[in-house]
């Protein structure tokens, strides 16, 4: 009995096996014969002698430099360049589709948050005092970057999507005149920016050295979601972050910016294409983090504003927010006239 | 309509520059502006090539593609024209073009761009045919003269052909079997040997 069950199973196994073997077999045999064609094909193209006229004339699409008596400042003597395509692709591409939804998402993000949870106003009643909180060289250096840093976005901005977005509203016409406009104020107002940038960035470093408070702060998302206030020092977790945002997008805006704003060193056209996909793509972004800053200074945060224009911030304003730093500067609080106290915003605290 | 396109015949062109003086002239091209050049691929090596390349009038032009102020147009000959009153000299057609047409006259210092300039195909601008405003900003308007452009009229060795995309073809595909096909049957190799 045993053996004959046994000789069953074998049986069994025997059959399934064929049947494996033989539905395989008849799936991917007959493929067989394109391997063949293949290699005969390939046998036979290595046997042939390439085309030289075919050759020369790839080696001519592949960009190889010729010679040409002509000469001027756009007269090149390459036949064909190929990178243009690749960096049309890329500019009308990614470039000018992707990068606007991250200006609109910022946009609906900060207002929606002002929308839910309100402009951060300040908790205690304002006593008139006040602290300093940027010097007079601080503020000029500021307001001097920030202005170039809009004039420069809203022009900047025109030439990546003027031709989508300002065309249909100003005409052809209307547009070319401010086209005209924005790329004249762009190039000759962007080396004073790269100065601005490149002073903000030695003047406040020291300031804006990472520190475990920080950590404390970005753990607790600065308190923007629970409202509890983070302690933090004169520069909080956020703003650290923001500052090192514009040391990096700004040196490589400013880099970017400076090749393509200077084309009298002969720099080739394919670096002028990376070099424009560079600072495009990295300003959006800019800009767009910009945002969530001018949020925060303006309407996002009472009382922050005025540090920047008067110099000067409430008593009461610096403990709440930066309570650490506050420690550090509570014996220079004075009662100065030139602090704007708003008693009405300070009445209607919801507590 | 005709399709206007140019065509440079590499095995007749002997680069003698003739169509890019031609250009110059006809048009009152600046100094340092080249709508038209040749490059020879090669030079001075046996079996060295000429070609002599202006805009090649683009049926999906990269330029009018990347131009911010979208002054480039297309006329019903398929000639690519652009509007010199809204160009802003940004340079994008000239990283986008993949035979180098765009040029610029240099307007001031630290490299400034001027308003483009480039072939118009002999078919001047958007301006009124043929006045003198289109002369002094695109050159003469042939096109709308009932002539083809310059540079293929007068052209030595008949290399460069310039008219209706259907009847160039015509001609080189004479040519070419007149030829037999075979490059060595005629041209360089015919006149000096075969390259090796």
């Amino acid at each position: 009995m045993k053996t004959r069950l046994e000789s069953k199973k074998r049986h069994a196994r025997i059959m399934l096996w064929s049947a494996v073997i033989i539905v395989f077999g008849a799936m991917f045999l007959p493929l067989a014969s394109y391997v063949y064609v293949d290699l005969v094909s390939a046998q036979a193209a290595a046997a042939q002698d390439a085309n030289p006229r075919a050759n020369y004339w790839r080696a001519v699409r592949e960009g190889n430099q010729g010679y040409t008596s002509s000469s001027g400042p756009y007269t090149t003597s390459v036949l064909i360049q190929n990178g243009g395509q690749n960096w049309r692709q890329l500019r009308n591409g990614p470039v000018a589709n992707y990068t606007p939804w991250i200006l609109g998402v910022v946009v609906l993000i900060l207002a929606l948050y002002y929308l839910i949870k309100g402009p951060q106003k300040v908790a205690r009643p304002l006593s008139g005092q006040t602290v300093p909180r940027w010097g007079l060289f601080e503020r000029i250096l500021h307001w001097y970057t920030a202005s170039l840093f809009i004039v420069l976005a809203i022009t900047g901005l025109s030439l990546l999507f003027g031709r989508a977005v300002l065309i249909p509203i100003l005409g052809p016409w209307g547009f070319g005149a401010w086209a005209n406009f924005s790329i004249t104020l762009h190039n000759y107002l962007g080396p004073f920016f790269v100065v601005g940038v490149l002073i903000e960035i030695l003047v406040w470093a020291g300031m804006n050295i990472p520190r475990e408070a920080d950590r404390q702060w970005w753990k607790k998302l600065g308190g923007m979601f629970s409202g509890e206030h983070v302690p933090a020092g004169r520069s909080n977790g956020g703003e650290k972050v923001w500052f090192w945002m514009v040391a990096i997008f700004g040196i490589a805006v400013s880099v970017t910016g400076l090749i393509l704003d200077f084309p009298n060193f002969e720099q080739s056209r394919e670096t002028m294409q990376l070099m424009n996909i560079i600072h495009a793509t990295a300003s959006v972004i800019w800009v767009a983090i910009a945002l969530g800053h001018i949020y925060m200074g303006t309407l996002g945060n009472e009382g922050a504003l005025q540090g920047m224009t008067q110099g000067r911030v409430s008593v009461e304003w610096a403990q709440q927010h930066h309570d650490l730093w506050y420690q550090e500067v509570k014996d220079q609080a004075s009662s100065g006239t030139e602090t704007a106290v708003e008693p009405s915003s300070a009445a209607k605290q919801p507590g | 309509m005709a399709r206007m396109k140019f065509l440079c015949d590499a095995e007749r062109c002997i680069e003698c520059n003739s169509c890019v003086t031609a250009c110059k002239n006809e048009h009152e091209v600046p100094w340092g502006v080249n709508r038209r050049r040749v490059v020879t691929l090669n030079d001075g090596v046996p079996g060295e090539k000429s070609i002599s390349v202006a805009c090649m009038h683009c049926t999906d032009a990269p330029c009018a593609a990347v131009c911010p102020v979208d002054c480039f147009y297309t006329t019903d000959d398929g000639i690519v024209l652009h509007d010199k009153d809204l160009c802003i000299g940004c340079g994008y057609c000239f990283y986008a073009c993949p035979f180098g047409a765009p040029q610029y006259p240099q307007q001031a210092a630290f490299g400034v761009r001027g308003k483009m300039d480039k072939c118009t195909f002999c078919a001047g601008g958007p301006l009124q045919d043929n006045s003198n405003v289109e002369y002094e900003k695109y050159g003469r308007n042939r096109i709308a003269e009932g002539k083809l452009p310059l540079c293929a009229e007068m052209c030595s060795t008949k290399a460069l052909l310039a008219g209706d995309g259907d009847m160039i073809a015509d001609i080189y595909r004479q040519r070419v079997l007149k030829r037999g096909g075979r490059p060595q049957s005629w041209g360089w190799e015919s006149a000096y040997g075969t390259t090796g």
